[in-house]
């Protein structure tokens, strides 16, 4: 590392892997963490100074559910464009989703995602492996090999692990490589050919619903296999109050399941499909912003209801950590009818600040939401990514870094980000809370272009 | 056949509205043989009221009741028109009107392009199976392409909900939705609400009954607004499966402006009690498949309108059908051609409804130059 060693004053400092909440300077010193120090505003000579004066200093966040779209799918997401969206979103290791062409159901595909991460990645690269051949559900990938290769747990994401024999045959031969099963859990059968979710605004909008029903069943399911099988499960993307109760009854009973929450699914409504930034139509007239396509993602966008729910369980801890879920699409994949659509949000960029939403509520915790984006993913990726761990400021890990402003204002212009991904349903819309700096490996890899302010 | 008793009954149904229909002829014609937009004297509502703002026909949600007054008085001067030997003005020449089915219609279309021409307008017709969509062109550059050949109107149906929506947002040209998916048909509602005011006048205060498969149905769901809002007392009636969301059995109450002010009656007897309109909904094949239903046969039996139903509600109420009927099904050949029956006078009153919107939409884009 031939980086100048940088010192980070006067901020905030939220380490909740190490409970730390003070006022510290944070000293980083090739590619590592020198020190949290007690002194504030004291910069040691030949330091560069970052000022973080009535900011917030927090590891660099860690997202497990990334979709990175290379190799097969570069017009929508390339590595290189996927982690410098991600160094602007406060994200300093993230997670590739295995649903490219081909799939990361082999060691190659999976060595080339790694290896084009190191080469032309901004942050760390690491990946996530199907359960099963072409993520088609009937035939289980060489879990010991992908496990060598890299990956830090498998998937088949976007596709559910539908035969229940199959995902109790994953829960059990994953445990020789201690990797968890992630599934995506709607049961197909009950979410048929739904778009949003079930509920008076999809009979409204005469769009197919999918019931929140679907999502809690297959949760309890794989909840059941989990406890049969005493295998790792990890529930992605969770979204309704049913299945949020049902891993919190899961955890009492001591099962070895996790389970995380989207930037969107803690923040907006299926009331968005409107296309009014979360309003009702005035007498329930639709106007030719209704239909938004941008909104449609699966799990789709839930009530209210779910929403306190979700947040709730991230406020208890039901809910380990936040994952983004971020799924760049090209223009074309928006540009239809709503049935058309790929499912999808680009929130990577955005995801702190819809995060934010649920904390300025008060709903939520800053310090807990960092833990949730920070020492939780750290924990649930173990030693495999870095060795030492991730996700906290100890002395000796790498030196990724996140300065915040939490109470910061900006508009959302999809134009400026840097996926190539500008699916947002939050475009022209304000969020509260802003990425200033993000820095991996003790270099500066985003700062937040302010001068417009 | 529906021609041939189309020329017996409905012929006579319309002399019997001749006096009323006389009377509002002479304020509403549109029979213009004067430059379009150019006033006159004695401008009737369907002129003075309709040039506004209005750029598209996409539901009837966003309609006021005074709108919908106007284009049901603007259909009765259309109807007029139609009544004559020779169909045509020259009210809308030189303008242009595309009609793009992506679904397969023969009423539907048929019905705008007689409108069109009626009306003067040249009118295409395009289908989705002949046109570059079966290439795999986009729908965005399919309407653009097309609108691209100077078009004023688009006329679209489409399989998918809130597709006509979509267009409406990439487009200059109006966009009229001859239906879209589960969604809403506008024009289809607008024709009931016609036919069912020649018949009964006013239609604040009538009892009208929809019987049948109110979540599919994207008429029955249009019906619903233009209903509410001419002030009619809606009941709905059919399979809890078919019934939307917000109007389900064990779902909550909707608070949504969709679905506020409908009686949801499970039994089909309670429903029909006393209507002045019956609606019988096409009850389809694929919902069986789905599994919505275990099959027509009991369908039928238990919402099927007969005779025996149909005298449960008020005498003389009117009975209708959106078409195409299922005969024996959803409704029996008995009541479909009996005496109460104003289902071929819908399909006529189509036309004269179509005019008027096309005539309504026009005048906006005239009113733009």
């Amino acid at each position: 590392m031939v980086n100048k060693p940088i010192v980070i004053i006067g901020g905030r400092v939220i380490d909740p892997a190490q409970g730390i909440d003070r006022l510290a300077d944070v000293l980083l010193k090739d590619g590592v963490v020198e020190a949290v120090t007690d002194a504030p505003g004291t910069a040691p000579d030949g330091y560069e100074v970052i000022d973080a004066t009535g900011m917030v200093v927090a590891p660099g966040f860690i997202d497990i559910h990334t979709h990175l779209r290379e190799p097969g799918l570069e017009h929508k997401e390339t590595i290189a464009t996927g982690t410098r969206a991600a160094a602007a979103g406060g994200f300093t290791t993230i997670c590739a989703m295995p649903n490219t062409e081909p799939n990361q159901d082999n060691a190659s595909t999976v060595e080339f995602v790694l290896r084009t991460g190191r080469e032309q990645g901004v942050v760390r690269v690491t990946a996530i492996g199907a359960v099963t051949l072409e993520r088609a559900g009937k035939q289980l990938v060489e879990m010991a090999e992908l496990a060598d290769a890299g990956v830090i747990g498998f998937s088949d994401d976007g596709n559910p692990v539908a035969d229940p024999n199959i995902m109790r045959q994953a829960l059990t031969y994953s445990q020789i490589t201690g990797l968890p099963i992630i599934n995506h859990c709607e049961e197909p059968s009950i979410a048929g050919a739904g778009l949003m979710q079930m509920g008076v605004i999809a009979s409204h909008l005469g769009l197919t619903g999918v019931p929140s029903e679907a999502e809690t069943v297959m949760v309890e399911r794989d909840i059941a296999l989990a406890e049969l099988t005493g295998g790792r499960l990890h529930i992605a993307h969770l979204s309704t109050r049913r299945a949020v109760e049902a891993v919190r009854r899961s955890k009492e009973r001591g099962l070895r399941v996790t389970a995380e929450a989207t930037p969107h699914h803690v923040s907006i409504t299926d009331a968005w499909v409107y296309g009014l930034g979360g309003a009702t139509p005035n007498d329930g007239a639709l106007s030719t912003v209704a239909y938004d396509t941008n909104t449609k993602v699966n799990p789709p966008l839930r009530t209210n209801d779910d929403v306190d729910a979700v947040v709730e369980g991230l406020a208890d801890g039901t809910i380990d950590m936040i994952a983004t879920d971020h799924a760049p699409h090209a223009a074309t994949d928006k540009e239809c009818t709503y049935q058309e659509a790929a499912h999808g949000i680009s929130n990577i960029e955005t995801a702190f600040g819809s995060c934010m939403v649920p904390v300025h509520a008060g709903a939520l915790s800053l310090e807990g939401l960092i833990e949730r984006m920070t020492a939780a993913p750290a924990r649930f990726l173990g030693p495999t990514a870095g060795g030492k761990g991730l996700g906290s400021l100890k002395p000796g890990l790498p030196a990724d870094v996140v300065v915040l402003d939490p109470t910061s204002e900006w508009a959302v212009d999809p134009s400026a980000f840097f996926s190539k991904g500008k699916n947002t349903p939050l475009a022209g819309t304000t969020l509260k809370g802003r990425v200033m700096i993000t820095l991996y490996a003790g270099a500066i890899v985003h700062e937040a272009d302010v001068t417009v302010e | 056949m529906a021609r041939t008793r189309a020329a017996t009954t409905t012929p006579e149904r319309l002399r019997g509205q001749s006096g009323n229909t006389e009377n509002e002829t002479t304020q509403a014609s549109p029979v213009a043989h004067r430059k379009p937009g150019e006033a006159r004297p004695n401008q009737p509502p369907m002129f003075g009221g309709l040039s506004g703002s209005r750029r598209n026909v996409l539901d009837l949600d966003d309609f006021s009741k005074e709108e919908i007054e106007h284009i049901l008085q603007s259909a009765d001067g259309m109807n007029e028109v139609l009544s004559r030997d020779v169909r045509k003005t020259p009210t809308l020449r030189g303008k242009t009107i595309l009609t793009l089915f992506f679904e397969n219609s023969t009423r539907t279309r048929v019905s705008f392009e007689q409108a069109g021409k009626v009306l003067g307008a040249d009118v295409i017709n395009v289908s989705a199976s002949a046109s570059s969509v079966s290439k795999g062109e986009s729908l965005l550059n399919t309407v653009r392409t097309l609108e691209a050949m100077k078009i004023d109107v688009l006329v679209m149906r489409h399989p998918h909900s809130g597709a006509p929506y979509y267009v409406a947002s990439k487009i200059d040209a109006a966009v009229v939705n001859a239906g879209d998916g589960t969604h809403a048909h506008p024009t289809q509602s607008l024709l009931d609400l016609y036919t069912m005011r020649r018949h009964l006048g006013d239609i604040a205060g009538k009892k009208v009954t929809i019987i049948g498969d109110l979540h599919f149905s994207r008429v029955a769901r249009s019906d619903v607004w233009g209903l509410r809002k001419m002030g009619a007392e809606v009941t709905v009636c059919g399979p809890p499966t078919l019934l939307p969301y917000g109007l389900r059995p064990g779902t909550e109450q909707a608070d949504s402006a969709a679905f506020t002010g409908i009686n949801v009656v499970d039994r089909v007897e309670e429903a029909l009690e006393g209507a002045d309109v019956v609606m019988a909904l096409r009850i389809q094949q694929e919902r069986q498949d789905s599994g919505n239903l275990p099959d027509l046969r009991e369908y039928s039996k238990l919402y099927g309108i007969n005779a025996d139903r149909l005298a449960l509600a008020s005498p003389g109420a009117l009975l209708m059908h959106p078409g195409p009927m299922n005969e024996g099904i959803e409704i029996s050949s008995e009541v479909a051609h009996g005496a109460q029956a104003v289902i071929e006078e819908q399909v006529s009153n189509g036309v004269a409804i179509r005019m008027a919107v096309l005539y309504m939409l026009c005048a906006r884009s005239r009113g733009g130059e």
